[in-house]
């Protein structure tokens, strides 16, 4: 998708493009995008866990690459593309979203879609990953109920598929 | 069967319409209730309340394939609810009382029976209405999932039919056990169904409360008195009133000034800032200057504390509890062939729940009606927390159930739920508070430190005849469980309970004291085996008098791993066993060990489980799977610590939870066939990891460790000893 034309006006206002969307948001500059998402647009599936970028249950794609919206000020993302899970794909159809259903990935769920958008940049890029790049890929994202093994299955599974 | 009579009053007598909770009104307003869990739709849906709150150990699925099994529902055609906050109506029985506090692995343990009667009471009034359309007896139809059928007549009446036409009889029929399903007729019970809420956790649609947006809502955030001011029983009496270090004074003027901020408020225990966007409320809250009252855990620091406990064990004039006195050790002792004695240490644990601690709560405009939003593991304990706050009657709240995104023990008291209401009140606004991961560790409420002195005595077999436990530390009951033996045998026993109070939170901790108490136990078993020169299973069969179960498992466990055949040079094998929540689990672990860094690396888990009947297998297997990585992680990296009364800790960089590179390459869970009823399972795979990782250490490096988590700095030290 080329980027989106960017209006002065808008610019200011805090114009981006969010799952394929334009929007403009009332926040400041300075804060950080994860808020944004949450408390303004509404896309609640990006979660808040640490607030520090130290565990990654924030992660989304900014232009394609997995950024930490907790610390990535809205002023970071202006005029670009910005892709959270609830724009990973239509209907749950992303071959990882399938994956992690089949595996039965999450427990609690709630680091999952930070695990989804960072195995979804892994898998954009390489599209056979070995176990070892599996795990130094994913090794920033937090997951408290200890899925860690199923993720890499469904990882796994996902790249024979796709 | 005590439940019929208050679902009765429920009831208006024939047919029951749907209950007015916030989720049944419009969708099933033609749906007929039949008892206080099942709603029945003429399309044939049926609606089934889980009491099971969820946080991902996927009760709430296994409680509804239970009813659902019993009145042998269509499983394609169910959907599923959380029940609602009423302990009456939802609770499992225990103690004389009904409550419905999702802890200590007792969802599917405790509903178990209590869910089967109810589904095959539901089944029953269902046959008696095709019976009687069709003039024949009850006694000659059978049930095939969502139909009743008549094999005489060839005649078929679906659920969602009978449902249309039926009388539900004023008190619901009894149901004897007799009358129960044969373990072998089940098509749900045993078999793997999907789980309820797996779809909504890969799209960002599964709701939390942290998710929950309302017209008009304010965000909140809170600081409390860093320094810990807990009462003794803090895990049994949280409230927003307790008596904790109160606010005195704060810079108030400069917070009002900051962007957005609409609003402080004072409570009880602390300080809120109330603003437009959460982003301005975290900033102000960051900014609070507080001063506090004085805290009970003022001046507390957590390492010399620990150190002193050895001084409270050897104290005859600290408080004391015999947890278990049995046969006569003094006489084993004095006759003893031989005599073991081992000290053990650990330290403070988090909870760490992905999604910090928060609720949204909204009062109607006349403000003497509360609307409350939460994920917690006890629902009717939150909502009773949430009108004490208020002032309410429990009829005047109406609690709204979410996803919890962990609980682990924490999320069961209502705390934070309470102090949002109070927040709502004060600013007559809906108000949605989060606590920030900072103030989530500030104000944890840990698993507690411990100290523990084992005996043992053995006599000219090198049978143990004798057992002496003390555990020293702060917390009561946390503190002691898994304390028992009961997998062994052993002639004469003293286990006691040394107490101290520092004022410190403390909480229920997946499996809590058993974590360091089984550490204790089976770090001294294996030393006895050594000592004997014995292998450590066959030490447990011979000379702790293992019990037929605790064999059971073993052997399994034995089979799993292969335990007679060699491991590679540089890895070594350890064992042990635990029990929790009435399942038995032996476990072992394969590791080796990069003795330059002190690292320890976990390759390999096996675990072999009694749990009773498992309604869930692959769950059941995901959720021991769970508390294996719990284990793994508190054991090689978590560590909380205090100083000057305050935890030391902030934030995921030097509270370090175990990440994906440390992930075992096998891990490998089987259930020992049983008949019996179902146990819990949500801790059994956590305690047993500590003492089998410190075995396989010994086995390896010939050096013990002792206090855990087992950090490289330990780890280095007691290879230098």
């Amino acid at each position: 998708m080329a980027a989106p034309k960017r209006h002065p006006e808008e610019a200011r206002m805090g114009a981006f493009t969010i799952n394929g969307k334009r929007v403009a948001v009332k926040a400041e500059p300075n804060t950080p995008l994860l808020w944004v998402l949450r408390d303004e647009l509404k896309l609640t599936g990006t979660k808040y866990g640490c607030g520090a970028s130290l565990c990654g249950a924030c992660t989304v794609h900014l232009e394609g690459a997995a950024v930490r919206a907790c610390v990535t000020p809205v002023s970071a993302v202006e005029g670009k593309r910005v892709t959270t899970i609830e724009g990973l794909s239509p209907n749950s159809s992303h071959p990882l979203q399938k994956a992690w259903i089949e595996q039965a990935v999450p427990q609690c769920g709630y680091c999952q879609s930070g695990q989804l958008m960072k195995a979804a940049e892994l898998l954009a890029a390489n599209k056979n990953p070995s176990r070892d790049e599996i795990i130094r890929h994913m090794n920033g994202n937090l997951c408290r109920c200890g899925t860690y093994n199923r993720i890499i299955a469904a990882i796994q599974q996902a790249a024979k598929e796709a | 069967m005590d439940m019929t009579r208050r679902e009765f009053l429920k009831a208006t007598g024939g047919l029951v319409f749907a209950l007015s909770t916030d989720c049944a009104l419009s969708a099933e307003a033609k749906a007929t209730s039949i008892g206080a869990w099942v709603r029945i739709a003429p399309d044939g849906t049926v609606t089934i309340y889980s009491a099971g709150a969820e946080m991902g150990q996927g009760s709430m699925t296994s409680l509804a394939t239970i009813l659902a099994e019993e009145m042998d529902a269509d499983w394609s055609k169910v959907k599923i609810e959380f029940a609602p906050a009423d302990a009456q109506l939802y609770g499992y029985a225990l103690n004389n009382g009904r409550m419905m506090s999702i802890v200590g692995s007792r969802a599917v343990q405790l509903y178990y029976n209590q869910l089967r009667i109810a589904g095959a009471q539901v089944r029953k009034v269902l046959v008696a209405n095709a019976a009687k359309k069709w003039g024949v007896e009850p006694a000659a139809l059978r049930t095939e999932p969502g139909f009743v059928v008549n094999p005489a007549g060839g005649q078929r009446l679906s659920y969602g039919e009978i449902a249309g036409f039926g009388e539900i009889p004023s008190t619901l029929p009894a149901v004897d056990a007799k009358e129960l399903k044969n373990r072998k007729d089940f098509r749900l019970i045993g078999k793997q169904v999907a789980r309820h809420d797996l779809p909504g956790k890969v799209n960002g649609t599964a709701r939390y409360a942290i998710d929950v947006n309302l017209p008009g809502m304010v965000y909140a955030s809170t600081v409390h008195s860093p320094v810990h001011d807990a009462t003794t029983k803090v895990w049994n009496s949280i409230e927003p009133m307790a008596p904790m270090a109160a606010p005195e004074s704060w810079n108030d003027t400069e917070v009002k000034r900051m962007k957005g901020v609409i609003a402080t408020v004072k409570l009880p225990n602390g300080v809120a800032v109330v603003a437009d966007t959460f982003d301005h409320a975290r900033a102000a809250r960051n900014a609070l200057k507080v001063t506090w009252s004085k805290a009970k855990a003022a001046g507390f620091d957590s390492q010399k504390a620990l150190e002193d406990y050895e001084r409270i064990h050897a104290d005859p004039a600290a408080q004391k509890d015999t947890i278990e006195a049995k046969g006569d050790v003094k006489v084993a002792f004095s006759s003893a062939t031989r005599t073991y004695r081992a000290e053990f240490r650990s330290d403070y644990g988090y909870h760490a729940q992905m999604e910090p601690l928060n609720a949204v709560v909204r009062l109607n405009d006349e403000g003497n009606r509360a609307e409350v939003w939460e994920g917690s593991q006890a629902p009717d304990v939150s909502r009773r927390a949430v009108a004490t706050a208020l002032g309410f009657r429990e009829d005047q709240v109406d609690y709204h159930q979410c996803y919890m995104g962990g609980g682990f023990g924490r999320r069961s008291l209502g705390d934070y739920a309470a102090e949002a209401a109070l927040v709502a009140k004060a600013v007559r606004k809906p108000v949605k508070l989060i606590w920030t991961r900072e103030e989530d560790i500030a104000q944890g409420m840990f698993r507690p430190q411990s100290f523990q002195c084992l005996e043992a005595a053995t006599d000219a077999g090198g049978k143990v005849t004798g057992w002496k436990h003390c555990v020293v530390g702060d917390g009561e009951f946390l503190l002691q469980t898994g304390v028992r033996i009961p997998y062994y045998d052993v002639p004469n026993q003293f286990i006691e309970r040394r107490g101290v109070s520092h004022g410190v939170k403390l909480k229920h901790w997946r499996a809590v004291g058993h974590v360091f108490n089984t550490f204790a136990i089976e770090s001294m078993v294996d030393r006895m085996a050594v000592d004997q020169g014995m292998d450590p299973i066959a030490f447990r069969f011979e000379k702790m008098g293992a019990t037929p179960k605790t064999r059971k498992v073993f052997e399994a466990l034995a089979e799993m791993c292969d335990y007679r055949a060699a491991r590679p040079q540089d890895r070594a094998l350890g064992v042990s066993i635990t029990e929790r929540s009435g399942s038995l689990g032996a476990g072992a672990v394969e590791i080796s060990l990069d003795r330059s860094s002190g690292k320890i690396r976990v390759h390999k888990v096996w675990t072999a489980v009694d749990g009773g009947v498992i309604v869930q297998p692959e769950q059941a297997k995901h959720n021991i799977e769970s508390a294996i990585i719990y284990g793994l992680s508190s054991v090689l990296h978590e560590r909380v610590t205090l100083k000057e009364g305050r935890v030391e800790q902030s934030n995921f960089h030097d509270y370090a939870l175990m990440r994906i590179s440390d992930v075992p390459d096998e891990m490998h869970v089987r259930f020992v066939d049983a008949d019996t009823r179902p146990t819990g399972l949500g801790e059994i795979g956590n305690p047993f990891i500590a003492p089998a990782i410190a075995n396989a250490v010994f086995r390896l490096t010939g050096k013990r460790l002792d206090h855990m988590p087992f950090t490289p700095e330990r780890v280095k030290e007691a290879l230098k000893a």
